[in-house]
């Protein structure tokens, strides 16, 4: 092996590559463009989405009711819900969410309520929708008040204070820092993209480096010269490695400057928004970008690296099996699935990393990511991965190498 | 100085099981010689060539080139070869220049020297005009041209030719003749194979009828002459591959015609 000639090979092949327009596209255009419009995509559409939801009051039908005016009048005149026309079809209307939720009042519920007699009241709804629960949650919440004026005023007929049946309060407050609740939900995906870009980011160069070269002729050319095959794979490797680090740290980059002007962009296209309709309480939920720890967005590369060698040398080897470029294409298009897969699996909640997963490649840097954004670190899953993923980049490695040592493969026909 | 001893050649695969390539070809080539390897497609040039270049290690013998042997030192012998084949393309986005270079610099030749031979080769071949421009926009005429520096640059003794001239119109092909009969008036030992008799009759000193993977007849076109008692390479070539004599040779040779 001969690092000069290693030199040699890559130095041609990184400028053969910056002259082609696809690597480009894909190594530079694409990692810095998609990050920011994520980024900023997410924020934005996700607060337009609840902000419209929001603002409009979910449609609610009465069903019953007719010998109770009171209940059924307080409730139509509850702002925060537009009660419609009852119609006989509820239930498909609900489903097709031409109305969100229906309430059910028993039949003389009024006068059992005088008498202080039980009775039940019933929400129908749409499971999962979410402005079907926007729509649930406000009908339950003016039962509860109405239960609750219903029950001081008994109390006050019998001369007792409120306190009496509520003898204390219960109250939730969120304790974590913001970046732990943005890194529960955005974080499987931020990390998550850096993969998959470590994978498009390789898999181009991966592809022209090999079966193109077969596929034009240039391999038997290569093959002529008396460089070592050794020299030859490393030189290209290090360049199909090269493409796809250079696509992460563009997005990474990109991600930063999004960080540093997409922000305050972003507050004030909401602040803007939220000024126009000043009766829409949004106000308070101004868009923001994710918030994600920096340190740990790093440590996601840096958790990244070993996966790029792994993935640019299983390209590489799978590549080199191709004759032609096409034929890669149909060898590699399938792995994104592979790619895809445990990185979803590790966006999933409830999955936890524990010592099995933690050597499952990708799910495993996927799941220990999740973490990092949201600023927890846990130092031994951190070795543990870094090391496995190291032992299969050298596997990966090792194996193109043989390949390549390979004359059925390289000369196949 | 190129020798074969006994190479072999022998491919697996699924379908068709063991194929004998090449078997036990055996060959001497001495510096300032042509020799020609004659033979149909399938016959095993490439496969007899590519073990000369290291490209593909020998099933079985082995071979001697440039005074190393082509198992024991494959880096050594593609050092001292220039290998020109048909499929041997460039690389489309270097200039010629690049490409030049690159292959100078793989073969461990210092930049400066790689300056003033590329300035003499492409004086030589008369590139002047198209040494700085890309490869994928060149005729077959200069893509040629670029091939033959690229495999001149770090002046091997031996030459190696794969059917160079497939593809190409007459002018094209008129180069390549030309630089081979160039490379034996420089004293380089030289293989060329094709299945083109003609060529063969104009340039090669000694032809080597190959088929079915096997050597079938060697010598100097006047020595096949005598031996088939033949004028014509195609008739010797038919000859030799199927033992026997082709038709029309028959009816001009004067055999009994109703």
């Amino acid at each position: 092996m001969s690092a000069s000639n290693i030199a040699t090979v890559y130095r041609k092949e990184l400028r053969d590559m910056l002259r082609d327009r696809r690597t480009v596209l894909s190594m530079i255009i694409v990692p810095t463009l998609v990050m920011p419009a994520l980024m900023m995509g997410l924020g934005f559409v996700s607060y337009k989405i609840v902000r419209q939801a929001r603002a409009t009051a979910p449609t609610v039908m009465i069903i019953g009711g007719a010998d109770s005016p009171r209940a059924r009048n307080a409730l139509a005149a509850h702002e925060k819900i537009k009660v419609v026309p009852t119609a006989d079809d509820w239930k498909i209307r609900i489903a097709e969410k031409k109305v969100r939720a229906a309430v059910e009042i028993p039949a003389g519920f009024d006068a059992a309520v005088e008498r202080a007699e039980p009775s039940t009241v019933k929400i129908y709804n749409h499971e999962g929708e979410m402005r079907s629960g926007f729509a649930v949650s406000e009908v339950r919440r003016f039962f509860t008040d109405y239960r609750e004026k219903v029950i001081t005023a008994r109390l006050e007929q019998r001369g007792l204070p409120a306190s009496f049946v509520k003898p204390f309060e219960i109250r939730t407050e969120n304790v974590a820092p913001p970046e732990r609740v943005g890194g529960n939900i955005v974080g499987g995906i931020i990390p998550y993209l850096f993969i998959l870009l470590a994978f498009t980011g390789a898999m181009y160069p991966a592809m022209d480096l090999t079966a193109g070269e077969k596929e034009r002729g240039t391999m038997e050319t290569i093959l002529c010269s008396p460089v070592a095959r050794m020299d030859l794979v490393f030189g290209k490797f290090l360049m199909v490695l090269t493409a796809s680090l250079a696509t992460v740290l563009f997005s990474l980059l990109s991600m930063g400057l999004t960080f540093l002007i997409g922000g305050s962009l972003l507050a004030r296209m909401g602040g803007g928004a939220a000024a126009a309709g000043a009766a829409a309480q949004a106000a308070a939920a101004a868009p923001s970008l994710p918030s994600l720890d920096p340190l740990g967005m790093v440590a996601v590369v840096g958790m990244v690296l070993p996966m790029a060698v792994l993935f640019s040398a299983a390209l590489f080897t799978i590549s080199l099996f191709a004759k032609s470029y096409k034929e890669a294409q149909s060898y590699v298009s399938p792995l994104i699935i592979v790619i895809i897969m445990p990185a979803v699996i590790g966006m999933l909640p409830g999955v936890e990393l524990n010592l099995r997963l933690a050597l499952v490649p990708i799910l495993n840097v996927s799941l220990v990511s999740k973490e990092l954004v949201s600023g927890v670190w846990h130092w031994d899953y951190l070795g543990l991965i870094f090391g496995s993923t190291c032992v299969y980049a050298g596997i990966a490695l090792a194996l193109a190498v043989r390949m390549f040592n390979r004359e059925d493969v390289i000369f196949r026909a | 100085m190129i020798e074969a001893h006994q190479l072999t050649k022998t491919f697996r695969d699924k379908k068709r099981g063991e194929i004998h390539a090449v078997q036990n070809v055996s060959f001497r080539v001495a510096p300032g010689q042509i020799y020609g390897l004659l033979g149909a497609n399938g016959a095993g040039k490439t496969t007899t060539l590519r073990m000369l270049a290291t490209l593909l290690r020998p099933t079985n013998g082995t071979a001697v080139v440039a005074g190393h042997d082509v198992c024991a030192a494959p880096e050594k012998v593609r050092a001292n070869v220039g290998f020109l084949a048909a499929s041997t393309a460039l690389y489309g986005r270097l200039t010629a220049r690049e490409m030049i270079t690159y292959f100078g610099r793989l073969n461990g030749i210092p930049d400066v020297e790689i300056k003033t031979r590329t300035a003499r080769l492409a004086d030589e071949l008369d590139m002047g005009d198209f040494l700085d421009r890309r490869c994928d926009k060149f005729s077959t005429g200069m893509k040629q041209k670029t091939s033959i520096a690229r495999t001149l640059i770090h002046d091997p003794a031996v030459m190696i030719f794969d059917e160079p001239t497939v593809g190409l119109d007459i002018m094209a092909a008129r180069t390549i003749v030309r630089f081979v009969r160039d490379c034996r008036a420089r004293g380089k030992t030289v293989i060329y194979s094709t299945h083109i008799m003609s060529e063969v009759e104009k340039l090669c000193d000694v032809i080597g009828i190959i088929h079915d993977g096997q050597l079938r007849a060697e010598g100097t076109l006047e020595q096949l002459r005598q031996q088939f008692s033949q004028r014509e390479m195609e008739e010797i070539f038919v000859q030799a591959v199927t033992g026997q004599s082709a038709p029309m040779t028959s009816a001009s040779a004067g055999v009994a015609v109703p």
